[in-house]
């Protein structure tokens, strides 16, 4: 028990406090506000307070509950949304109204519902820590496995199948000589990486139903990727969409720092919404964590560990999870906020020195891994980052490039001209492209890849020829050239361009991106053939199967095939009719000459 | 219950803190009493404590405190104030003290300025189109209730007559609920304060009105709390009154500026261009504020004014709101030269909420296709004037010329509107018809095929 002796907004200096540990959870004052201990100092205790300090003072006590920040793991987490510390908001908000009191403490899962569990090892079988010994039939579609915890090997003493509450004893298993009562709910410290066998490299794309992400720039089931973009520019909106349509089978979406109605919009759309892949309702397979802006600041920090933390866990059973971290920003900055009030000497922008440190341990806690319980499972992490003016040279958004592997550039000019997703095509990159090849060779068509690499030249073309137009004007470039500035237009508008709010168009699989670019990709090889025998840029540019193609992505996926097959027949036969006009012309002018 | 013993120890006045010794258990943002020589009293509030001495933030100016006799007071009690039905119609001073020349307020409830935050869970979607009777907002970045956004603007541009104007016509289809203003001058001249006063007499919108107002000479240490008491006055209208309230932050840069003046005061590190580390955490406890809460009936919906300085739109304060807010509205120096009103420049402005306010049943159909579409040939507009600055207007394709067109009616039709013009969103919707029909038909591919079908104007 210690002593309060300093209050300083959400820091909390206590003496007497000799025997606690570093990163040890304390509860602080009469409201027994939550807190963790970050410094120790002799026999007082720098403590950061999860809730608004204000009230607390001096001579107040303070006691530690001789356990570090954890998160509680067992069935019924699915579907639920917590707060930075792991509170279940809608139990919050039952018990003390709209309204966030303090010193309201409510169990992270209830104690009260009865899960069936299936146990899957017998009696007498030796177990150790993080093998599995049965499941419970969460979802429809995902079974939560139940496995053994951390520091306990042995022998299964007793084990049952049955109806239980999760903190009931599912079975005994002998350690060390003592009987250790083994529960389907368990707890693991947030601050530290779950245990498994090794990592192993990744060539699966998470297919997000994104054509920009999807086609162009994919990232790995088990990767990393990191979405800078000034305010506006759709990095919410992006995220929304990845947690939406993704094939991962669990999602974990980290609000961090973020608006409230942002999440009531998450809140009200997911359980409407199906997940593309199972037909169930995407809440069935989300956890939520949302710590909005005006919620206490060190929770804000603490919401992003409790996130990967649960991902870990149900990674160890063998799942393919994806966390989104919207926004890593308001997390460095709550590191900020709290070095400022420790008087550390600050490093870059005032954020301090560990920063980069904090950002490559986080992201590493991603990947594909051989999980204690033999299962394989991964970690797909994407974070958004909120550079200051969009300026990315400041030091989150260089610390978190140095350790990701796909960098999706948000741009407020496209943002500006409602282009969405507003990655620009020029500065982002995925470092997956080269491991995914033989995936998409395989499961989308042989010359995907191929065709995907001639749509990035010819963008790059067309930007190259834009700062040409600038310059001298359209009509002063060759025709050659000026469908380069065609196509290129086709390929933003009609491919990369893809709303997040019509019905269809929100989510393309990959055989219709497949189809889309193919059509796209075979125009432009026609009409650079036709222009070199003869035919106008002009009527290259008013044809009118363009608009057709560019209708494909508000095409239901059950017709896409037919009317591809169409749209590919109207291209050749435009062009062969324009390409025919030419021919006559100009055989026209050889017998008049 | 606390005794109130008077502390005479005060170790320091500097800016606008005090440091008073040996007092040993000040609460937190408790709030103190300081008693003065000549009897006259200010309050503060405890910025840190610890059982040395508290360091406390003066509301008001510090003229007057010396260090023998001023004599310190500890409440035990957080800021609160008071609120009550009887304040509309009432001007207060930026800490709440009536200055108007009405009757005393018999106050209902006391509450603390600071709120709580609301928890994610029971916030209701905002999704009631607010039809403001503005084109670019209308159309373009649908305003909703609960919402909570910024005008951007820069100093000489009309965003009082703007934010006058919005507030004159805002309504939402079901008029039956009670609304209230609730305006919040923060560090605003004493005009400007004076033209919306007057503005809402002359409107009659001043009964249904409650203003705070720190004018630029009043302590700048008072700017902390003003927004805080239009806030709590705002949750007790729209959470136990069942209001619909909409409130007016103006001008929140000074706000900004009135926190760092306080954290340098304090002497902490200081972040961007001297604002603190905390802005993001300290703004954001004030935007949201703004919102609908599931079981009740009103709704705090909020239009605040951000002077950017020098027009710059990465300052820090306008940067840090960009990314708190649901949106933007910018005001555009190019536009207002031109003489268009209102100078909304659609590219940047962005509404978040738009497009749970807009669609079938509560706008139109085809609300969402037009504003992409209209959105999409402005910004190629533009690219088409900056190209014709560089090769001149012969140089330009054909299609770029009729962008170019296009442009200029846009500017001249939609955008531009007169500061009692209220058009209907039928009435803007058909104006944005208009201009694409200036384009040919195979360029809408924004809008879906039935839609241009129907709306399209041939020939």
């Amino acid at each position: 028990m210690g002593i309060i002796q300093r209050v300083s907004g959400p820091l909390v200096i206590a003496k007497d406090m000799l025997g606690s540990r570093m990163y040890d959870v304390v509860k602080v004052g009469s409201g027994e506000l939550v807190g963790e201990i970050i410094q120790l100092k002799g026999s007082s205790a720098v403590i950061q307070v999860y809730e608004d300090t204000t009230g607390v003072k001096p001579g107040d006590e303070v006691y530690t509950t001789g356990a570090p920040l954890s998160v509680e793991l067992g069935p019924g987490i699915l579907g639920m949304i917590y707060d930075g510390i792991q509170r279940p908001l809608d139990d919050l908000f039952k018990k003390s109204g709209a309204f966030i009191g303090k010193g309201i403490s409510v169990a992270s899962l209830d104690r009260n519902k009865k899960w069936k569990f299936n146990a899957s090892v017998k009696k007498g079988v030796r177990v150790s820590e993080g093998e599995i010994l049965g499941y419970v039939q969460e979802t429809p579609t995902i079974k939560h496995y139940i496995m053994v915890p951390y520091g306990v090997n042995g022998k299964v003493k007793e084990i049952r199948s049955g109806n239980f509450s999760i903190d009931s004893t599912i079975a005994k298993v002998e350690h060390n000589g003592k009987t250790m009562e083994i529960k389907m709910l368990q707890k693991r410290p947030v601050r530290i990486q779950s245990k498994f066998k090794r990592k192993f490299g990744t060539n699966e794309p998470l297919v997000t139903g994104q054509r920009v992400v999807d086609t162009m720039f994919p990232i790995a089931k088990g990767g990393t990727a990191a979405v800078p973009g000034p305010f506006g520019s759709g990095k919410t909106v992006l995220q929304q969409s990845l947690a939406k349509w993704s094939n991962a089978d669990i999602v974990v979406y980290v609000g961090c720092g973020e608006r409230g109605n942002e999440m009531t919009d998450v809140l009200t759309e997911f359980p409407e919404l199906k997940d593309p892949n199972t037909g169930r309702p995407l809440m069935e397979r989300t956890v939520l964590i949302a710590n909005t802006s005006n919620m206490p600041v060190a929770a804000r920090e603490a919401s992003i560990y409790a996130g990967i933390t649960i991902a870990e866990y149900f990674r160890d059973m063998g799942y393919e999870v994806a966390v989104m971290a919207d926004s890593t920003s308001r997390w460095a900055e709550a590191m900020r906020e709290i070095s400022a009030r420790l008087e550390e000497m600050p490093g870059e922008e005032a954020y301090p020195a560990y920063l980069p440190k904090r950002l490559a341990e986080y992201y590493e806690r991603s990947g594909r891994v051989e999980a204690l319980s033999g299962k394989k499972g991964g970690i797909t992490l994407i974070g958004a980052v909120s550079p200051t003016g969009g300026d990315i040279s400041e030091p989150v958004s260089q610390g978190t490039l140095r350790v990701v592997k796909v960098f999706w550039a948000l741009d407020a000019s496209l943002a500006g001209s409602r282009h969405f997703p507003a990655i620009n095509w020029l500065n982002s990159y995925s470092l997956y492209m080269d491991s995914l090849k033989d995936w998409y060779s395989s499961n989308v068509s042989s010359d995907f890849v191929s065709r995907r690499n001639d749509a990035m030249k010819l963008l790059q073309r067309e930007a190259e020829l834009k700062d040409i137009v600038q310059l001298v004007g359209e009509d002063a470039l060759p025709d050659s050239e000026r469908i380069v500035l065609t196509i290129g237009r086709m390929l933003r508008e009609d491919y990369l361009r893809q709303s997040a709010f019509d019905e269809i168009d929100a989510y393309s699989t990959l055989k219709k991106q497949n189809l889309m670019l193919d059509a796209i990709m075979h125009f432009a090889k026609y009409a650079t053939e036709a222009v070199k025998k003869g035919v106008g840029a002009e009527s290259i540019a008013n044809m009118k199967v363009k608009s057709e193609i560019a209708r494909m992505k508000g095409i239901k996926e059950n017709e896409i095939e037919s009317s591809a097959k169409k749209i590919m027949e109207n291209i050749n036969k435009e062009m062969d009719t324009l390409i025919r006009a030419e021919q006559e012309v100009e055989k026209e002018e050889v017998r008049k000459k | 219950m606390k005794f109130e013993i008077d502390y005479k120890t005060i170790e320091s006045v500097a800016g606008p803190l005090i440091v008073v010794g040996r007092v040993g258990n000040a609460a937190y943002n408790e709030i103190v009493k300081i008693k003065m020589q000549d009897g006259e009293y200010r309050l503060g509030q405890v910025l840190d404590t610890s059982d040395q001495h508290a360091i406390v933030q003066v509301f008001g100016p510090t003229h007057g405190i010396d260090i023998r006799d001023t004599a310190v007071t500890f409440l035990g009690d957080t800021f609160k104030t008071g609120v009550s039905e009887e304040m509309l119609g009432r001007i207060f001073d930026g800490q709440g003290r009536s200055i108007d020349s009405g009757s005393s307020i018999t106050y209902s409830d006391k509450r603390d300025i600071n709120g709580e935050p609301i928890n994610p869970a029971a916030r209701g979607m905002p999704s009631d189109f607010i039809e403001t009777g503005i084109s670019t907002i209308d159309g373009l970045n649908t305003l909703v209730r609960g919402q909570k956004l910024p005008l951007f603007t820069g100093s000489g541009l009309p965003h009082n007559m703007l934010a006058a104007q919005i507030t004159r016509q805002a309504r939402v289809k079901d008029q039956s609920e009670g609304f209230a203003v609730v305006f919040a001058g923060i560090g605003i001249t004493y005009d400007d304060a004076d033209y919306f006063i007057k503005e809402f007499r002359k409107t009659g919108a001043l009964k249904r009105t409650i203003a705070f107002i720190n004018l630029a000479g009043d302590p700048s240490i008072e700017r902390i709390l003003t927004p805080r008491l239009a806030l709590t006055t705002a949750e007790y209208l729209a959470f136990e009154k069942n209001m619909h309230v909409l409130v007016i932050l103006n001008d929140m840069t000074n706000y900004a500026e009135a926190l760092r003046e306080l954290s340098s005061a304090r002497e902490e590190v200081p972040g961007r261009r001297g604002y603190p580390g905390y802005m993001y955490t300290d703004l954001a406890s004030i935007f949201e504020r703004a919102g609908i809460v599931k079981g009740k009936k009103g709704s705090i919906t909020q239009l605040s004014i951000e002077t950017m300085p020098s027009d710059d739109v990465t300052h820090p304060i306008i940067d840090l709101t960009g990314y708190i807010t649901e949106g933007q509205m910018f005001l555009d120096r190019n536009l207002n030269n031109k003489g268009i009103y209102p100078p909304i420049n659609p590219i940047g402005s962005l509404s978040r909420l738009m497009n749970f306010g807009i669609g079938k049943g509560k706008t139109r159909e085809d609300h969402r296709g037009v504003a992409d579409q209209l959105y999409g040939a402005y910004a190629r507009a533009q690219d088409a004037k900056n190209l014709s600055s560089i090769v001149g207007a012969e140089a330009l394709s054909e299609s770029d010329r009729r962008y170019l067109e296009f442009g200029e009616a846009f500017e001249n039709r939609f955008i531009r509107q007169g500061f009692d013009e209220s058009r209907t969103i039928e009435e803007t919707l058909t104006i944005g018809w208009e201009l694409l029909s200036m384009l040919p038909e195979s360029e809408l591919t924004r809008i879906k095929e039935e839609y241009v079908k129907k709306y399209y104007k041939k020939g």
